[in-house]
């Protein structure tokens, strides 16, 4: 602000302007150029499917639908199946659900209603935020040389107690099924517990004190109105962490034990699609590549089609208030 | 006196006794019951965080010293050595990754939140973004060790830097534009009318007034992804690979610290298992750092 600007006359003042050419073409162009990178999701998406099932294509006509019900997989003879790994997937990615869902609701219900000082809340909701930051890698580091040497006494002791059924047969030896299963509830408790909590955040504080009203306790409450109220989003979560519970890969690579034999038993070593790809992917040559590859398919479609409907009961399922 | 009935002037009016909490009631016994529960599942929800920063700053923090930065890792069997490359890897890796998906991301994050609300186009977009985020960090692996690494696109090399920053970027995607998209949508609308009321264009409003005006919630997002992205695996144990020495440029493989603490995990060798703790201490330190800082940022710049 040296000087003043000279005033403008009338005339001056109130001359339209119109825009120049170059500035429209810029405004259209600049338009344009962020459709074109919004679309690049969609590019993205459909260039994934589509590589790899170019990739899988070999295998899909060599084992067929023989690939998901077998379990051998023979890179000397070239017969692959992936039944194990399937079923490694399923069985974790599931248990792992039934341990971690409520414990995260029950966090989060700790930590949306008012039982402690805020400021431990937020603690609480801040460390099981942060638990979600530490990068499965070095989870499975502490699984491997923490977690599993801790755990396996009480392993051997569901074997000396349960050991008459198949699903806890033999002795835990080290990396397995149970250890692999409990390092993903420490990986999607934050999931559970995060989407959970806003899930209970937004149900309306009229509903609590209708129901506090008539008498009811506080469990009364969350049991009969505010859960209910929230569960169509919770299941949402629960949905997103069963995909991110199936595709899981380094943490549960390194603890699961990469087993090719199939066993029931939780104590045994496993195997998961998303660990047999980390393990084999980059030594695989020739069909054993196509095999991977339809392994890898077969877990895209898993994981696609549970986040779908994932997002399909977060949108559609909401109750409106 | 506490039992005494409640009364209005003179007259009583009923008696107190049913207004007292009688903790011992079925009702209130399955309260606390349940309180309790919750209480110590929320305690073990927090123990994992702080069994694992333990182990991870003891037995990591052993080894932190200079020559962990400055030093190659030792060949298998041998003591001593570092990380150096590894660390460098780490952050060129991600700084490819973040040049490719910052970009991309927050323009379409503008086109969602600026040029298309709720437009067809947009909401499927926003589909799009919420299922490849949900796409397992492997398959981005895959699908770069397929279009890229299989195929030699780039400069003829199979394994390289470049392609495990795009496997990278591939997972950082969902998150810019979400975090752009929102942010964007968190702008109030007077400043855009604002703008246009001065006769600006929506490009200049765009790049002047909206975007800096969102700037402190899309910055939070995009270093969440970056600590996200830093700590990622499994998309580079095959498209970046690994390498025992320094980075030889951009289209030849390169180490970085999760590849390391994944490979010399399962390594036999104790100085093997050492690096991979000490790797980890600075990666979780690094992570959680930037984690607290982006929150620090979205706090205090809140109004």
């Amino acid at each position: 602000m040296t000087s003043a600007p000279p005033p403008l006359s009338d005339a001056e003042a109130f001359t339209l302007r119109r825009r120049p050419a170059s500035e429209k073409l810029f405004d259209q162009g600049f338009h344009y150029l962020t459709l074109a990178l919004a679309s690049f999701v969609g590019i993205l998406l459909v260039a994934i499917v589509l590589t790899v099932f170019h990739g899988a294509r070999e295998a899909i006509a060599t084992f067929g639908a023989r690939f998901i019900t077998t379990s051998a997989w023979d890179p000397v003879n070239n017969e692959y199946g992936a039944f194990i790994a399937i079923y490694g997937t399923l069985v974790t990615a599931i248990l792992s659900l039934v341990i971690a869902v409520p414990l995260g609701v029950g966090t989060a219900i700790f930590i949306t209603e008012d039982l402690v000082p805020a400021q431990l809340r937020n603690a609480i909701g801040l460390m099981v935020e942060l638990l979600a930051a530490i990068p499965s890698v070095v989870l499975g580091l502490w699984a491997i040389f923490v977690m599993e040497p801790a755990i396996r006494p009480a392993l051997n002791l569901m074997h000396s107690l349960f050991g008459w059924s198949p699903f806890f047969a033999g002795q835990a030896i080290g990396p397995g099924m149970a250890p692999a299963i409990l390092i993903l509830v420490v990986m999607i408790l934050p999931i559970i517990t995060a989407i959970s909590r806003d899930a209970l955040n937004q149900v309306p504080i009229e509903l609590r004190q209708g129901a506090y009203g008539i008498g009811t306790t506080r469990w009364g409450a969350l049991l009969n109105i505010i859960l209910p109220a929230a569960i169509s989003a919770i299941t949402g979560g629960i949905m997103l962490a069963l995909g991110r519970a199936m595709g899981e890969t380094m943490a549960v690579t390194m603890i699961i034990g990469n087993s090719l034999n199939f066993s029931l038993s939780l104590l045994a070593p496993g195997n998961t699609i998303a660990s047999m790809l980390a393990n084999q992917f980059g030594e695989a040559d020739g069909i054993q590549v196509s095999a991977l590859m339809y392994a890898a398919l077969i877990l895209m479609v898993l994981t696609l089609v549970v986040n779908i409907i994932a997002q399909w009961i977060v949108r559609r399922l909401s109750l409106k208030y | 006196m506490s039992n005494s009935p409640i009364t209005y002037g003179n007259t009583p009016l009923f008696d107190r006794g049913g207004l007292y909490y009688e903790p011992n009631l079925a009702r209130n016994r399955f309260n606390q019951f349940l309180t309790g529960l919750a209480a110590l599942f929320a305690a073990i929800a927090v123990l994992p965080l702080f069994l694992v920063l333990i182990y991870v700053l003891i037995q990591g923090g052993k080894l932190i010293n200079l020559r962990l930065f400055l030093e190659l890792p030792p060949p298998p069997g041998l003591d001593g050595g570092g990380i150096g490359n590894a660390i460098l890897g780490t952050i060129l890796v991600t700084l490819v990754a973040s040049l490719i998906s910052i970009p991309i991301g927050v323009g379409g994050g503008i086109f969602l939140s600026e040029y298309s609300q709720n437009g067809w186009f947009a909401q499927a977009v926003r589909f799009g973004t919420d299922v490849l985020s949900g796409v397992p960090s492997i398959i981005s692996g895959v699908f770069v060790y397929g279009i890229i690494v299989a195929t030699r696109v780039i400069a003829g090399q199979s394994y390289s830097a470049m392609a495990g920053g795009i496997a990278l970027s591939v997972l950082m995607l969902p998150t810019v534009i979400k975090t752009t998209d929102e942010g964007l949508k968190l702008v109030p609308q007077e400043l855009r009318w604002g703008a246009f009321g001065v006769g600006a264009s929506k490009v200049v409003t765009i790049l002047k007034i909206t975007l800096p005006a969102a700037f402190t919630p899309i910055a939070t997002g995009v270093v969440l992804a970056i600590a996200r992205a830093a700590g990622e695996t499994a998309p580079l144990i095959f498209t970046a690979l690994f390498s025992p020495f320094w980075p030889e440029g951009m289209v030849s493989p390169i180490a970085s610290m999760s590849v390391l603490i994944f490979n010399f995990a399962i390594m036999p060798y104790e100085a093997q298992n050492e690096l991979a703790w000490a790797a980890s201490f600075v990666l979780v330190i690094m992570i959680l750092a930037a984690n607290l800082i982006a929150r620090w940022i979205s706090r205090t710049a809140r109004p």
